[in-house]
């Protein structure tokens, strides 16, 4: 099967999955007790003719499968709606969306530039004094509470205002110059960065050390050793890529997590991303937009899988066949 | 034959210095919160309204006539500094409080039962001892920590003791029937892990009515982290038993005439325990740091009821945690107990497994 034929029918296996998802997240935040007219009935100045009016023009008064299927029509159109704010919910999420890749992104590259590294070092150093301290430090990483360690590195920021405390961009970031602006925003992003980076390294590095011990003690390695090839050609050459390459599906987990796990490092951050943007809209009760955010977070962690099985795919060809 | 196991499962925990060293602390900290009344010298909700964020209590082993003495500690007395404009704590220096053990306080009731008016320390009327300081309502902090370990460190418990037979029993019928039984129970629980975990648990704890009492809301809570977990925990026990589905045991319960439920609840899920038990212990420190998490954000359990996640709500803001490090003290704690998880989990995992080479 050539990769674009499996690209494509992983892609429609996706769909009904989506589906499925929208069903979910649609009956959830329709138990939702917020209601959204409540507003206008609060309002003295709106009759009840206007109200029954709003009602009927936002589909309120329809059974619930109808008004599934016209949320998710306009869905299908790109009109999610408009948010609380008055803003169409749309441009709200396309001006977080990037923030949100952004530092997934970073994030991602800075685990695997200096977790894989790690874990190869502590696999060729099994059991030695230096691979038990790299486990126990890994484990102190993933204990860390990430809102608490947020906290904390916010306090340095304050303390000794080497870093900017929260946001993306300076005040009057509109006016600096390309070099500047872009200066501006890694200096933003050293921090959030930092704790997804020290609790996402942990496991990356777990996985590439147990990886690479496993494929250590096959036959092939083994057989390549009494050949009598060199330390270094083994590993480098023929273990290593077979310990990495199964990882390539970590990405796709990995991207999930941080989508989820960058949301209370983003709040405490004030980084304007997704998952900030989904804890206002549910402390505002804000239903289009958690409706339309939670879709969002849904495809692009569906899409984050889809894009690393393809990967592997490419790498190791031997993948999905059948 | 399952005890034997047990026994040298043990005794290799007993070998690993890190693993007994998490036993340690967390048999320390879940006694610590069983006897939380009596070792906690107020009650949750005992509050001083004029000594909010009042720092720890400075207890004194020595006079100011350089002579031994018992344990004493003063007051403290909040002063407006109206050149810093800003509200000082000072030592009442006129009135010496000892510390007494074992004193009569607050009634309570040992571990919900027996009622006792006892705590293990204390000090004489009139004065106070805050170990740890106490928060913006002038609630004792150490006890605070006490009562919220109550919640925090049982809380993911009980939601494994949910989401894990669902799991279990959800994966073992999918598995065990294949076809499209199967592929329709997947795609399902795959829906549900194609959600971002955490924006779905904001989501249902925010569909939560207002007004719940603390023990509907705490309920409520445990089974929204249920729910977020049995999915992915049930995928792989149904890859589990489409293996064990295949072997002759099942052949052989299948032609003496058990029926379906019977046949997976009683060999085929009991094979899956190995890797049960591995999993519950790496899945807490998840949980615990699910409702922290929760709480932190204003979205789990609410004040009065203290959890750590609640408890550093109050360090969201700067002032706090630059002047009154002692509110950080929960988010510590979280640290230690998931740590000592961690440090336990993967040692069982390491027992249990022997293929997998972490350690």
């Amino acid at each position: 099967m050539n990769i674009f034929a499996y690209a494509l029918k992983r892609t429609i296996q996706a769909i009904p999955l989506l589906i499925i998802v929208s069903i979910i997240s649609f009956t959830i935040i329709k138990l939702s007790p917020v209601d959204p007219l409540a507003e206008l009935k609060l309002n003295p100045n709106i009759t009840p003719q206007t109200l029954a009016l709003e009602k009927q023009r936002l589909g309120l008064d329809l059974p619930f499968y109808q008004q599934y299927v016209r949320w998710g029509w306009n869905f299908l159109q790109g009109n999610l709606g408009i948010s609380t704010s008055g803003e169409p919910v749309i441009n709200r999420l396309m001006e977080r969306i990037p923030n949100t890749l952004l530092l997934s992104f970073t994030t991602i590259f800075m685990t695997w530039l200096v977790g894989i590294p790690l874990g190869i070092y502590a696999a060729l150093n099994w059991r030695k004094p230096i691979d038990r301290a790299m486990t126990i430090l890994s484990s102190v990483g993933m204990a860390i509470p990430s809102f608490f360690f947020a906290l904390l590195l916010l306090v340095f920021a304050v303390k000794t205002g080497l870093f900017p405390v929260g946001g993306l961009t300076s005040v009057g970031f509109e006016n600096f110059s390309l070099p500047h602006k872009i200066l501006d925003i890694i200096h933003h992003l050293i921090l959030p960065t930092t704790v997804l980076f020290t609790i996402s390294l942990a496991s990356l590095q777990r996985q590439v050390r147990g990886n690479l011990l496993d494929v250590l003690e096959s036959d092939y390695v083994k057989l390549a050793k009494a050949k009598g090839l060199s330390e270094n050609t083994v590993v480098y050459k023929h273990a290593l890529r077979n310990a990495i390459n199964p990882m390539v599906t970590l990405l796709g987990f990995e991207f999930a997590s941080l989508l989820s796990g960058a949301a209370l490092t983003e709040y405490v951050f004030q980084y304007p991303g997704l998952g900030r943007l989904v804890l206002e809209a549910v402390m505002k009760s804000d239903i289009n937009l958690v409706m339309a955010s939670l879709m969002i977070g849904s495809i692009m962690l569906v899409l984050g899988n889809l894009i690393a099985d393809i990967l592997l795919k490419i790498v190791d060809p031997r993948i999905g066949e059948g | 034959m399952f005890n034997k196991a047990d026994n040298t499962l043990i005794k290799k925990l007993k070998k690993d210095k890190l693993a007994l060293l998490g036993i340690f602390v967390l048999s320390f900290l879940y006694l610590t919160i069983l006897f939380a009344s009596f070792i906690a010298p107020y009650s949750s909700t005992f509050a001083v309204r004029n000594l909010s964020y009042a720092p720890p209590s400075k207890v004194f082993t020595v006079t100011s006539d350089y002579k031994l003495s018992r344990p004493y500690t003063y007051n403290y007395i909040r002063e407006f500094n109206p050149e810093s404009y800003s509200v000082d704590y000072k030592l009442d220096r006129s009135k010496k409080y000892y510390v007494r053990f074992f004193t009569k306080g607050e009634p309570y009731k040992i571990l919900g039962i027996i009622p006792s008016d006892r705590h293990l320390f204390g000090v004489e009327n009139g004065g106070n001892i805050f170990l740890l300081g106490t928060d913006i309502k002038g609630r004792d902090n150490f006890s605070r920590l006490l009562f919220g370990g109550q919640i925090s460190l049982t809380i993911g418990f009980l939601a494994l003791f949910i989401s894990f037979p669902i799991g279990m029993l959800y994966g073992g019928i999918s598995g065990y029937f294949g076809g499209k039984i199967d592929s329709l129970m997947m795609r399902f629980a795959e829906a549900i892990m194609s959600i971002p975990s955490f924006y779905l648990l904001i989501i249902l704890a925010a569909v939560l009515p207002a007004g719940m009492s603390s023990i509907q809301r705490f309920s409520m809570i445990t089974a929204i982290l249920a729910f977020i977990g049995w999915a992915g925990f049930a995928r792989v026990i149904r890859g589990m038993v489409l293996s064990i589905k295949e072997q002759e045991f099942v052949e052989a319960s299948r032609s003496i005439g058990a029926g379906s439920l019977r046949i997976i609840t009683k060999h085929i899920l009991p094979q899956t325990l190995s890797y049960v038990i591995v999993a519950i212990t790496l899945s807490v420190p998840g949980y615990i740091l699910a409702e922290s998490g929760l709480s932190f954000l204003g979205l789990g359990i609410q004040q009065p009821d203290a959890s750590w996640g609640n408890m550093l709500k109050e360090a969201q803001e700067y002032v706090n945690i630059l002047y009154r490090p002692w509110l950080l003290t929960p988010g510590l704690l979280i640290f230690i107990a998931v740590l000592s998880f961690n440090l336990v989990g993967d040692t069982i995992r390491d027992i249990l497994d022997p293929k997998s080479n972490t350690r």
